[in-house]
């Protein structure tokens, strides 16, 4: 995995997003879930391209049950981004890396 | 500037990929337009990535994950020389050689590749049930993907819509978390596998609720319940589900090919002689052409033949 990428979990959920300088998108994914394996690559390179203008963050859902329920998430892969510690967009589902960047950049 | 190709796969589930996998092995260098990420069956390594364990692929004797075989699908063809375009295909034009095929990932309206042959291999997805709200609620308690989202279900009451195998697959799968399973199906009896029956009918968390169709969807944010109509007595129950599950059946990826390639009334590409099609050069093989047996073995056999079949027509056309 990428260096760029954080690793969440209910311990440190909070405490990352708020020392984060950038917005961070979290990706809540699990290693049973077939999607979410395809747009892991996708994140990592959009990872790379936006280094210093957003942090992409990796929460598995089977060690982070609590942060999954908080967010009410009920299918993954969801991807979430957060400013300043606050949600404020959510992508359900995987989707190509275009929408992907097209929906991210509104909020950038 | 288009590409020239040889070969263009379009779809890689185990029909595309086995096509893929024998095309490369006899030098045509193969290029497979896998699709685009997406939460469906519409994705690149079909509807094997949206389940979990194979039990019925030879050769595994204890079973194999779904998005595993059809990882090992992909990477045994591209060790034989094929190449993946990460796209889905727009447009075609088959009228002329070489066929024309625009994709989603392209600049400018030139096509993207202009291939001398094609294999179709873009398989079928869910159908969902066409309810009012319900792309809404995808996501929010309405599931297209058991795998994807069972976990988010632990000790809750949900239905599963449909009675095939895919239906009960889905059902047996969702018992590791829920409270309850309510397979609702619009018929008297199941259409799955006896194995699959038996299973389903042993296991106490499955209950069934026969001839009824789901009528309606309740809930602002998520879904809190359904709507039950019997078929028989048009009586109307309210069933209290947070999860819904939709497995009723499936409808061939085939709306870019429509008017240029011979189908049958729902669309399933119609095939002669193989896997060829109406169109000479242009063969099809997988789901996309078969609503009976619809296995990975059977896909990946008529995968096989469709790249059998195009060597052999391959040669005929440059003589």
């Amino acid at each position: 995995m990428a260096q760029n990428i954080l690793t969440l979990n209910d311990f440190n959920f909070d405490e990352q997003l708020v020392a984060s300088d950038v917005p961070v998108l979290v990706d809540f994914w699990a290693e049973w879930c077939g999607p979410c394996k395809i747009i892991a690559p996708i994140l990592e390179e959009i990872a790379e391209q936006n280094s210093g203008k957003l942090a992409i963050a990796k929460l598995n859902v089977d060690d982070a049950m609590n942060t999954a329920r908080r967010f009410e998430v009920m299918s993954i892969p969801t991807l979430i981004l957060f400013k300043d510690g606050q949600p404020v967009t959510r992508i359900v589902g995987a989707k190509p890396k275009g929408q992907l960047i097209a929906d991210l950049e509104v909020h950038l | 500037m288009s590409e020239n190709v040889k070969v263009a796969i379009i779809g890689s589930g185990p029909a595309g990929l086995t096509a893929a996998i024998y095309t490369a092995r006899a030098d045509l260098n193969p290029i497979v337009i896998e699709g685009e990420p997406s939460s469906t069956t519409d994705q690149p390594g079909g509807q094997l990535m949206l389940t979990t364990e194979i039990e019925n692929y030879p050769g595994f004797v204890e079973g194999i994950m779904g998005p595993e075989l059809m990882s090992s699908f992909r990477s045994q063809a591209q060790r034989f020389g094929a190449s993946y375009d990460t796209a889905k295909v727009l447009r075609v034009d088959l009228s002329e050689r070489p066929f024309k095929l625009w994709t989603t990932n392209q600049s400018g309206e030139e096509p993207k590749y202009l291939a001398d042959s094609v294999i179709i291999s873009t398989g079928a997805r869910s159908l969902l049930l066409n309810l009012e709200r319900e792309t809404e609620l995808i996501g929010h308690g309405i599931s297209t993907c058991a795998t994807c989202d069972g976990f988010f279900f632990r000790d809750h009451e949900i239905a599963v819509v449909g009675g095939g195998d895919s239906a009960l697959e889905e059902a047996a799968f969702l018992t590791k978390f829920a409270k309850s399973v309510t397979i609702i199906h619009r018929r008297h009896e199941l259409r799955a596998s006896r194995i699959m029956q038996d299973r389903a009918f042993a296991n106490p968390k499955i209950s069934f609720i026969w001839d009824s169709t789901v009528t309606e969807l309740h809930g602002d944010t998520s879904l809190t319940g359904i709507t039950i109509t019997n078929r028989e007595t048009d009586k109307m129950t309210e069933l209290a589900v947070t999860g819904l599950f939709v497995a009723i059946g499936h409808s061939p990826n085939t709306d870019i090919f429509k008017g240029q390639i011979e189908m049958d009334e729902v669309g399933y590409i119609i095939t002669h002689d193989g896997t060829a099609t109406n169109v000479p050069g242009v063969f099809a093989c997988g789901d996309v052409q078969d609503h009976i047996y619809r296995q990975a073995i059977t896909a990946a056999g008529s995968g096989c033949m469709a790249a059998i079949d195009i060597e052999k027509w391959l040669k005929q056309a440059e003589n």
